[in-house]
């Protein structure tokens, strides 16, 4: 067993890419709604809520990129809920996000149980195939690793500069990052506090309901029950490792998808010495470890989680 | 001909549920006036600034603003967006500042296209840097305003509504956080804009400053307007008597001898952020029977002074003496324990359970004792009767000893906390800004309570950022800068003012 | 013009009312799924209510459900109260199952009168064990023990399937991942002859009147409301906070380890990896149903498991798919969410005069 030649090889860089991808989508959905001051703990059932409307599009005829059209409209429609419930009514966000974890996440398996009553195993769709770029494709490493990728692993990248561009380079950026520090400031100059963190809630839940979509459409080409399994509160703590940056949010979610598919690797390699679950669990440990690592020092957005009402200081 | 009339405020009232704030209200403000707003704690001044800047809705009355041409419209009530497009500006008494953006972003965010795709930092810039000339008012542009000075944050607030090209700027206590050097070059720069044409309003409960500044004062009480006065017509005691409606009592201080000391902090630090906010003393003494003024502005080593005589701060280093015994936990527990009282400085946020009845409130600090609880059941008869007796003792009114403590007055809760403390025959007090926020009776009420505690031989450390209160009570006065503790050479104000600035008088 | 004013005090009605109208409000908002479904709404609400009702069979289904409901439920209740937010109790529930099996499977064959508590025991500690290491996390570190407990959950179940594989894997199971069975002396007695309703349901309200005596009696319910209502005031006032939030943890995970020792050895008298479904989030459901009081999650969790019980028997008869019931769960915890709302706020509609004159 030789580490270091795993993590030369180019099906090893393309791999984490792969598992980077539905993290990189939920990541960012989820940094752009905590910068707003709301915690979304909505984002593990709009996961499956993206994972099911938009594979059931596809099956239904809409095409893919409707698929993903789909997808994150029903991610917008759970993350909108959350919104309501967590400002206007102020509401607990640790609660609400349960509640609309729950919610999604039943509303999504009634519609898949109700559309397909009696079905022993899966119906599958075409997935979005690897671009293949002509050229690039062919370069050594680089090739397989980057251009070999589908169109969502290439949006999800697309989508961490433009949440970083809007952010930092943009009047609405400002405005989001402030909302998440101090909502009268935002307040005080005029703009609604109320508009700024349900839209940052609903676009960020849009998102999340993307990485749902990649693992239905692109990773696999089929809808499970369980097969969110807790990425979306992998989200949730990558989010303070990334400390809240989508650089960062990049950087982590690569480390997390290198982290992962390193130990798939390992467990061929291993497999007979040790039980598989014991790699089963590296994610789920690796995510605990980065947060304790990151907690201490974490830079929160200092309203995060902080109700705000209108005439109320 | 258009009049010099700028803002008419006509007949506005504001009620809370049953508390009115506001009770018809009318006032006006004229081209290039300094309008100052006086009144006690709670007479409803901001209260009716929130309504004209429109974060309150006011129940009745309505607002005119002079549109360019000088002409009086009527003002869309309830919508900031409103006001700032009218030219009304506000700085509150707490700054609105995101302190994780810097003062450009802070200043220009609101008068962007929240659509645009990009933004022209350069030109908001050379906007910034020209009213900065004009005014006098300079602040770092490019740092994030949560490394800012207090009295920069508050030139950044005031860029804010300069920015929008205010007519009228509302200032809601602006000096409440500066030192009174500070406070002068604050309206200096004032003076010169209204020179220049701008209106201003500045609320304040400093007669000194009032009447030092301003053009015309308003004086409002118990939310109604109780007259108008030309500044040049005014002095001292007729604005005091128009803001309380009776001369002013002064509290009664008989000189006593210091006792023996009750507590000893020997070469205390607590690191802060940045070495301003370090505390660190050398040494610190106070004795029986006497009090002890810490005077200072706020943010520089008070939290971490009364945090460390609570007991909820750890010093790095050093060693405390509590009426001769040396303190090797620090912990409120500990403190208490040794026979500190502590009246916090925030009420609400660590001096109640909102949510959890009068009655408990009052026994909160002492629940292992046996008069409270038996075996670890809560003896609930005891602490009702201790409550009943302790709100009629201390005068603590409200819907009763079973209601939430949450649904008390300010005044109410403070009462409630005195009567906590006091109960237990402290020989230390800390009382942080013990009158914050009190109306006049309120405050003379824990004034009475502490030189009591005084007279029976506790020793106090009253910390405030209101000079007068110190120069009221204190025997001895000290003054924190930047974590450090100076002794007043005299109780004169110039001199003091001078070493809350940092400057050795 | 809408404003939103705080009520100066919540009366009973209010109180009481919200979680109610909630929970009927959610039941009634089943229709649109049933519509959808194409199944006669009258009819399915029929199937439901007889599924509950209809027979001491179908009643005692749903006592059965309710009783790991009622010590998940108690598990979040207590904790949320301190603002604690455990949401492990799914992986805290196997914890105890699985501690239940390590004694209970023959290790210790004694009689019956020291096995049992012997289960119970171990059941609840190792429960209390998986709650304390994320709250250890939490103040030692900072890491916020919502997400912690979360994954943990992830954690727990895969490491039961790696015993359910080694360790306590039953050898006269023809291959299938489970354990061997509790010994006879180790279940709990079952309450009615030839129904599943065992004693763990008396155990559970037993906990529940237990933990509500404690909540508004006892000093450490004391420090727990004071704590979970202004952890800043209650510091500040010389209650230890981390301590007591080490105290709300094991009980809160003790709590939940039980709902897992009450599953094993008290219904199934074995362990898989499908012993709950979710047992350990519908106690967050439960909880919030109750508004957090303990003797409130009695009657939420009868509701819960009335609902559970009722879109099975009515799934069964109709073909409507059962998760019809998560989906009224999960609407009544958004239910009572807004209820809530309004049960401390009322909305206040202000006259705006017209201005100028």
């Amino acid at each position: 067993m030789d580490i270091l030649q795993i993590v030369f090889t180019e099906s090893f860089w393309a791999a984490s890419l792969r598992i980077a991808t539905p993290l990189i989508f939920g990541v960012l959905g989820a940094l752009i709604c905590e910068r707003a001051g709301v915690l979304n703990l909505g984002i593990e059932g709009i996961f499956v809520a993206g994972a099911m409307s938009g594979w059931m599009a596809v099956w239904l005829g809409a095409g893919l990129w409707g698929g993903v059209l789909v997808a994150a409209l029903a991610g917008g429609f759970f993350g909108f809920i959350h919104a309501l419930l967590t400002v206007p009514l102020g509401l607990s966000q640790h609660v609400s996000g349960l509640g609309v974890t729950l919610f999604a996440t039943s509303v999504s398996y009634f519609t898949y149980r109700t559309a397909l009553p009696n079905v022993s195993s899966p119906p599958r769709i075409e997935p979005f195939r690897p671009l293949d770029v002509p050229i690039l494709s062919d370069l050594p490493f680089v090739g397989p690793v980057l251009f070999q990728q589908t169109a969502l692993t290439w949006l999800a990248l697309l989508m961490v500069a433009v949440v970083w561009y809007v952010l930092n380079r943009t009047p609405l950026g400002v405005a989001i990052k402030a909302v998440g520090d101090n909502p009268s400031s935002v307040d005080a100059q005029g703009l609604s506090v109320y508009g700024l963190r349900i839209g940052a809630i609903v676009a960020g839940s849009a998102l999340m309901a993307l990485g749902g979509a990649f693992l239905t459409m692109s990773a696999f080409d089929a809808f499970f029950f369980g097969m969110i399994n807790g990425r979306g509160w992998i989200c949730i703590a990558l989010v303070i490792f990334a400390s809240w940056r989508p650089g960062k949010a990049l950087i982590g979610a690569l480390l997390f998808g290198a982290f992962d598919a390193l130990q798939v690797r390992l467990q061929t390699e291993v497999g007979a010495l040790v039980p598989s679950q014991v790699f089963l669990m590296m994610p789920y440990i690796l995510s605990i470890i980065a947060l304790v690592i990151a907690a201490r020092g974490a830079d929160y957005p200092r309203a995060l989680l902080q109700p705000w009402f209108k005439g109320q200081r | 001909m258009a009049s010099d009339k700028v803002l008419s405020l006509n007949g506005l009232s504001k009620r809370f549920g049953s508390v009115v704030a506001n009770n018809d209200v009318s006032l006006t403000l004229n081209k290039g006036e300094v309008l100052a707003l006086l009144g006690e704690n709670g007479a409803g001044k901001t209260t009716l600034m929130n309504m004209l800047f429109g974060h309150y809705l006011p129940d009745e009355g309505s607002v005119e603003v002079a549109d360019e041409s000088g002409a009086l419209r009527a003002l869309p009530l309830g919508h900031p967006q409103a006001a700032i497009a009218a030219g009304v500006g506000m700085v509150h008494q707490h700054f609105t500042l995101a302190e994780n953006l810097n003062a450009l972003d802070n200043i220009v965010m609101g008068s962007e296209n929240l659509r645009a795709l990009h933004r022209n930092r350069r030109a908001a810039a050379e906007k910034i840097q020209t009213i900065m000339t004009r005014s006098g008012l300079s602040a770092p542009l490019d740092v994030p305003v949560g490394r800012l000075s207090v009295g920069e944050r508050q030139r950044v607030e005031i860029l804010k509504a300069l920015y929008r090209d205010v007519r009228i700027l509302v200032l809601d206590e602006p000096t409440a956080v500066l030192t009174p050097q500070e406070a002068d070059t604050l309206f200096e720069n004032i003076g010169a804009m209204a020179r220049d044409g701008l209106s201003v309003i500045f609320i304040s409960h400093k007669l000194r400053e009032v009447l030092a500044f301003s053009h015309r004062i308003a004086v409002l009480r118990h939310g109604a307007n109780v007259g108008e006065i030309a500044t040049a017509d005014a002095d001292e005691r007729t604005i005091a008597r128009m803001m309380v409606g009776a001369d002013t009592e002064r509290t009664e201080r008989s000189a006593m001898e210091p006792g023996a000391p009750v507590l000893s902090l020997r070469d205390i630090r607590v690191p802060g952020r940045s070495e301003r906010d370090t505390l660190e003393i050398p040494e610190l003494d106070v004795c029986g029977n006497e009090i002890v003024g810490i005077a200072g502005v706020s943010g520089n080593g008070q939290a971490a002074l009364a945090g460390v005589i609570s007991g909820t701060v750890q010093p790095q280093s050093g060693t405390i003496e509590i009426g001769g015994k040396t303190l090797h936990d620090f912990s409120p527990t500990a403190m208490i324990g040794a026979g500190v009282g502590r009246i916090p400085e925030d009420r609400h946020h660590d001096g109640i359970v909102g949510s959890m009845s009068v009655a408990e409130n009052m026994v909160i600090e002492r629940l292992d004792d046996e008069e409270v609880q038996k075996n670890g059941l809560l003896r609930r008869e005891a602490i009702v009767r201790n409550a009943e007796r302790l709100t009629e003792a201390y005068d603590v009114r409200g819907p009763g000893v079973q209601a939430p403590a949450r649904l008390l007055s300010g005044g109410n809760i403070q009462k409630l906390i005195l009567a906590r403390v006091f109960e237990q025959m402290p020989s230390l007090i800390l009382a942080n800004q013990p009158t914050r926020g009190l109306d006049m009776g309120a405050a003379a009420e824990v004034a009475r309570r502490l030189l009591e505690a005084r007279a029976r031989g506790a020793g106090i450390i009253l910390i405030s950022e209101d000079l007068d209160e110190v120069l009221g009570l204190a025997d001895r006065i000290l003054v924190i800068h930047d974590g450090k503790l100076g002794t007043a050479p005299s109780r004169d104000r110039e001199s003091i003012g001078l070493m809350m600035a940092g400057e050795m008088a | 013009m809408i404003r939103i004013e705080p009520r100066q005090d919540s009366g009973p009605l209010l109180r009481y009312g919200v979680p109610v109208l909630s929970a009927v409000v959610a039941l009634a908002l089943a229709a649109i799924p049933l519509a959808s479904a194409g199944a006669n709404v009258v009819t399915a609400y029929g199937e439901m209510f007889s599924g509950v009702f209809g027979s001491i069979f179908a009643f005692s289904e749903m006592l059965t459900r309710a009783t790991p409901l009622i010590f998940t439920g108690l598990a979040a209740a207590v904790a949320f109260r301190a603002r604690l937010w455990n949401i492990g109790a799914e992986g805290q529930l196997y914890l105890g199952a699985m501690a239940a099996i390590a004694v209970g499977t023959g290790l210790f064959d004694i009689p019956g009168i020291f096995l049992l508590p012997l289960i119970i025991l171990c059941g609840a500690a190792a429960g209390a064990a998986g709650m304390a290491l994320p709250t250890f996390l939490r103040t030692r570190f900072g890491a916020d023990e919502v997400v912690t407990t979360l994954l943990l959950n992830f954690i727990i179940l895969i490491f039961l399937q790696m015993m359910l594989e080694g360790p306590i894997k039953d050898p006269m199971g023809l291959g299938w991942p489970q354990s061997p069975p509790i010994l006879d002396q180790g279940m709990l007695p079952t309450l009615i002859d030839r129904m599943r309703v065992h004693s763990g349901l008396v155990l559970a309200i037993v906990a529940a009147v237990i933990a509500q005596f404690m909540l508004v009696r006892s000093v450490w319910g004391f420090r727990l409301r004071a704590v979970g209502e202004n952890a800043s005031a209650a510091r500040h006032a010389g209650i230890g906070v981390n301590r007591l939030l080490f105290s709300v943890a094991i009980v809160s995970g003790a709590l939940a380890g039980l709902a897992g020792v009450s599953e094993v050895a008290g219904l199934k008298g074995y362990l898989t990896a499908d012993l709950s479904p979710g047992f350990g989030y519908t106690g967050i459901v439960v909880a919030m149903l109750a508004g957090l009081s303990p003797a409130g999650v009695v009657l939420s969790a009868l509701f819960i498991a009335s609902v559970f019980v009722g879109a099975d028997s009515m799934s069964r008869a109709m073909g409507v798919s059962s998760y019809l019931a998560d989906l009224v769960v999960s609407m009544s915890l958004l239910c009572v969410l807004v209820g809530g709302f309004f049960a401390r706020f009322r909305i206040v509609r202000t006259r705006v005069s017209a201005g100028g004159a």
